[in-house]
């Protein structure tokens, strides 16, 4: 293992991995003075500005405060904040906006503490650079990671500003007090602008970490409130600039042929036809991939021409022969019968209390039932596209990237250049959902710019995307519970299989690991005297990959859809079956599972019973229903927060079904950005209509079968519920928004569905018809 | 040689006449604002108004386009003050934003033929514009402040 697996290992693993990792990881990327120089000469379109550039800046400069052994480098919060001698505040975004909202929570957050006037705050985005830390921006961790870290950053730079104005008025610091970009001299009401006090306190030195002062959350400027989108009106007005939008001088277009099936290689190929096509220029063999594939370009043919429709369509006349390889024999039909053998059989116990068998054994009644779903793909709206410019003196990469970081080493082996000579600026992600993690179409552009030598632009097609994709996996879930003669649940057993995730490390890999079991599965919170869960192992024939939500999608379905049964079984309502099942609130140990229990962060039922009672006050749940509707509920602590949704269905006489409202409840502790928030849970909504809907992907002879939007289907307008969302309030540390509310909503509708038609479905997607 | 106007301009090309108007935009007129999503006429990411109908550039080849009037995101408002544009910023709509101009292109269509579309007819309008991060409710509330006169 080595330093190279640790920055490819997907961001919600990174920590565990790192434990394991952290004696053997390389973490020196020393930064290079000269590479500013190298950068300057590169026709530059989309512009990461130093921040280091020196000039009247008052930057903090503070210690290196990171904790997590083997997890980053040292890194100071100065990085994030500029103030120039206008008083214009520079606040870095160095994490991955793909919708989220992070580019305008997290700078918030520092803008906030530091009461900077939003209106003068400008915020730019980070090139890939260790100075700032982790950057690979997944697992919903971004502000559970830099909140206090950003806040402190703020909050230094408020006090110098403060010191600052004592010192301007010659006056106790404890009368000095900043207010929106202002300091004020409390007792002579003198107040100056952070721009008349940026050179005093730049002459400061930072306080301490333990000396600074944090706001309390009635002192909340931003926090908490609705900020607008820093892109907002780049967006509306088309201006804002994503990985295709980047042009650079003598740019070429590359479009790539790449083997059908994993690991597949070119036999031979004819370009004749491709070369015949006006604008074409070059056509390209790329090396094939092989195992571990990680996040390597897959190889194939690449066509490169001086604009994308010539790059296109030249592609699609190549006539290429494949070898196939060993994955070829991947059928989703079979490969279903595999995983479901797999679930009927015990598996590998890796949680197990009391004695499920013997409570079995006892029981009046054991209710058994299997789930299936099927692989997704992110189906982002910006299918992969990268610009990659390499030269003898550096590579400079332009994309959507979860994970710029990642990058450098991946460029530096393919171009034989040090580390500090490749450059990754990060445009914004037409969505990304977990698959711009993966940076293949990244090493493809390298490659393409080293092999022509000028700038290429790698642009994957929709079809490209829907075939050559990092899927979601496919599972299986046995799940078995055991009732006594007065109907309480006594056991619970789950039995579960699909390919890891990590299987595009290690080929080796065959069964789940924790990371994706502890969605769900081995924190399942109820308070049942015998529980045991088992995994199953089967191999992974296509490149698996984390989407929005991981295993919680899946894992959540089966068993808030088995918990409904449950309810069924018992003649109980299925609210109070859920609540009952939850037990007496308490705080569960995630080390008793493998897992860690993060400071601030401890799994508490209690929370999840909050958003369980929340939603169904707010969902109405027990209220009289029109005829062929049905409410369902379902609830799911992922990611550090507790989410739960009540779905209402109305399943017309035909039918066909839609989805007319639901409620959306979220405990995440502390928001940060209430407007990004709710639309995090809106499009959560819709994500998990969609899976329910239409999701799925499927394999023929190791080919996928989809290819583009009319039989990889997601939610269209119009099929779009009422969604109303509530977040508890509270203040307690803040967690993830961007995955838990994926994960309830697919079970609370399918447990709508049974409640308006007694058809129980335990398979996606379930189609537009019950 | 084609010619046509885009956003009021005369432009001219030469190349292929099966090209797609949605690349001679973005590559040859650095129009980037109007989005490839899927190019098979699916998505909507590409939408621009054809002599004032919203059409998918992906499809349309330049050959068709002769002649015409072609209006994209870039030129919808000489400001970037279309109604629609800052109903979309007061309900800030935008996810990733990706699918957004065409979302805007085609709503802008709608009400320019239909200025108080019940909510079937924009139903029909927008049923062909996909936004994956699901801004669907705000689209519809964005749409529905203009129809309503309140923008
Ligand atoms: S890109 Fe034209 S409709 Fe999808
Ligand atoms: S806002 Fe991301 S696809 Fe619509």
């Amino acid at each position: 293992m080595s330093g190279h697996i640790q920055n490819l290992a997907p961001p919600f693993a990174r920590k565990a991995l790192a434990a394991e990792l952290s004696r053997g990881v390389d973490q020196a990327v020393v930064r290079n003075v000269s590479r500013r120089d190298f950068l300057k000469a590169g026709g530059v379109l989309v512009v990461g500005v130093s921040l280091y550039a020196g000039g009247a800046a008052g930057t903090v400069a503070r210690a290196a405060t990171s904790g997590d052994s083997g997890q980053s480098d040292p890194w100071t919060p100065d990085v994030y904040v500029t103030v120039e001698a206008d008083g214009t505040v520079r606040i870095i975004s160095h994490r991955c906006e793909m919708g989220q909202g992070i580019k305008t929570s997290l700078p918030a957050v520092v803008a906030d503490e530091m009461e900077a006037d939003w209106e003068r705050v400008v915020v730019e985005q980070a090139t890939g650079d260790k100075k700032y830390g982790d950057q690979s921006t997944g697992g919903s961790l971004s502000v559970i990671t830099f909140y206090q870290r950003m806040r402190e950053a703020g909050a230094s730079v408020r006090a110098m500003f403060e010191q600052a104005g004592a010192q301007h008025w010659e006056a106790d610091v404890a009368d000095c007090r900043a207010e929106n970009h202002r300091v004020v001299h409390g007792p002579s009401g003198k107040s100056a602008d952070f721009a008349e006090l940026v050179h005093i306190a730049s002459a400061l030195s930072v306080p301490a970490a333990d000396q600074l002062k944090l706001k309390t959350p009635e002192q909340y400027r931003y926090i908490g409130k609705e900020l607008r989108g820093v892109d907002l009106e780049d967006i509306v007005q088309g201006k804002a600039v994503y990985g295709a939008d980047v042009r650079l001088p003598g740019m070429k277009y590359a479009a790539i042929a790449r083997p059908p099936v994993v690991l597949g290689k070119v036999k031979s190929f004819n370009a004749d036809k491709a070369k015949a096509v006006a604008g074409v220029e070059r056509v390209v063999e790329l090396p094939a991939a092989q195992a571990p594939v990680a996040y390597k370009s897959l190889g194939g043919v690449a066509v490169i021409a001086n604009n994308s429709w010539a790059a296109l369509k030249a592609r699609d006349l190549l006539e290429i022969e494949w070898d196939n390889g060993t994955n070829a024999d991947y059928n989703s039909e079979a490969f279903k019968e595999e995983l479901l053998n797999a679930v009927r059989q015990p598996g590998e116990a890796v949680r197990d209390e009391g004695d499920f068998d013997a409570a079995a054994a006892d029981a009046d009644k054991v209710l058994e039932a299997e789930y299936y779903a099927p692989h997704l793909n992110h189906m982002m709206m910006e299918p992969p596209v990268a610009t990659a410019s390499v030269t003898a003196e550096g590579c400079e990469i332009w994309a959507p990237t979860q994970d710029p970081q990642s990058l450098i080493p991946m460029a530096a082996e393919v171009t034989g250049l040090p580390p500090e000579k490749i450059r990754v600026n990060m445009t914004l992600c037409g969505g990304a959902f977990g698959r711009k993690g993966k940076g293949d179409y990244v090493d493809e552009a390298v490659r393409l710019s080293k092999e022509v030598g000028a700038p290429v632009r790698v642009q994957w097609s929709r079809e490209d995307e829907v075939r050559h994709g990092y899927y979601h996996t496919v599972s299986a879930q046995h799940l078995a519970a055991a009732l006594d003669d007065k109907g309480q649940v006594t056991g619970w057993r789950h039995r579960l299989a699909y390919p890891t995730i990590f299987s595009i490390f290690n080929p080796e890999a065959t069964s789940p690991q924790t990371l994706e079991l502890g969605l769900g599965a081995l924190t399942l919170p109820y308070a049942i005297d015998s529980i045991r869960l088992e995994k199953g192992g089967v191999p992974a024939k296509v490149r698996i990959g984390w989407l929005r939500s991981v295993c919680a999608i899946f894992q959540s379905f089966g068993i808030n859809v088995f918990t409904d049964e449950i309810a069924r079984a018992r003649g109980k309502d299925p609210l109070e079956n859920l609540l009952e099942l939850l037990g007496p609130d308490r705080t569960i140990d995630l080390t008793s599972f493998g897992m860690e229990n993060k400071e601030g962060h401890p799994f508490e039922t209690g929370r999840l019973r909050g958003v369980i009672e929340l939603a169904a006050e707010k969902g109405g749940w027990g209220r009289e229903l029109p005829a062929g509707h049905g409410l369902g509920i379902a609830a799911q602590y992922s990611f550090d927060s507790y989410a739960a949704s009540v779905v209402e269905v109305a399943v017309s006489e035909d039918g066909r079904w839609s989805v007319p409202r639901v409620v959306m409840t979220v405990d995440c502790g502390q928001v940060v950005n209430l407007d990004r928030a709710v639309a995090q849970q809106e499009g959560a909504a819709i994500m998990g209509l969609g899976f329910v809907r239409h999701g799925r992907i499927t394999a023929k002879d190791g080919r996928i079968e989809q290819g583009n939007f009319n039989n990889a289907r997601v939610m269209r307008y119009g099929e779009h519920p009422k969604t109303e969302v509530h977040f508890v309030q509270n203040h307690l540390a803040p967690s993830g928004i961007g995955e838990p509310g994926v994960p309830p909503f697919a079970p609370a509708l399918a447990n709508a569905i049974f409640a308006a038609t007694g058809k129980r479905f335990r398979e996606l997607p379930i189609g537009s018809k019950v | 040689m084609i010619e046509l106007k885009i956003n009021g301009e005369s432009r001219q090309f030469d190349g292929d006449g099966d090209m797609p108007l949605l690349w001679f935009l973005r590559d040859e007129l650095a129009l980037t604002g109007t989005k490839y999503g899927c190019g098979k006429g699916l998505c909507g990411s590409c939408t621009v108004h054809l002599n004032g109908q919203a059409v998918r550039s992906c499809v349309i080849t330049m050959s068709a386009v002769s002649g015409s009037e072609v209006t994209t995101i870039e030129g919808l408002d000489a400001e970037g003050r279309h109604p629609l544009q800052i109903a979309w910023a007061k309900h800030d709509v935008p996810q990733c934003g990706y699918c957004q101009a065409g979302q805007i292109m085609q709503a802008a269509s709608l009400l320019a033929t239909n200025p108080k579309p019940d909510g079937e007819a924009i139903s029909d309008a927008m049923r062909g514009v996909i936004c994956r991060c699901g801004t669907y409710q705000r689209i519809e509330s964005a749409i529905k402040s203009v129809a309503g006169g309140e923008a």
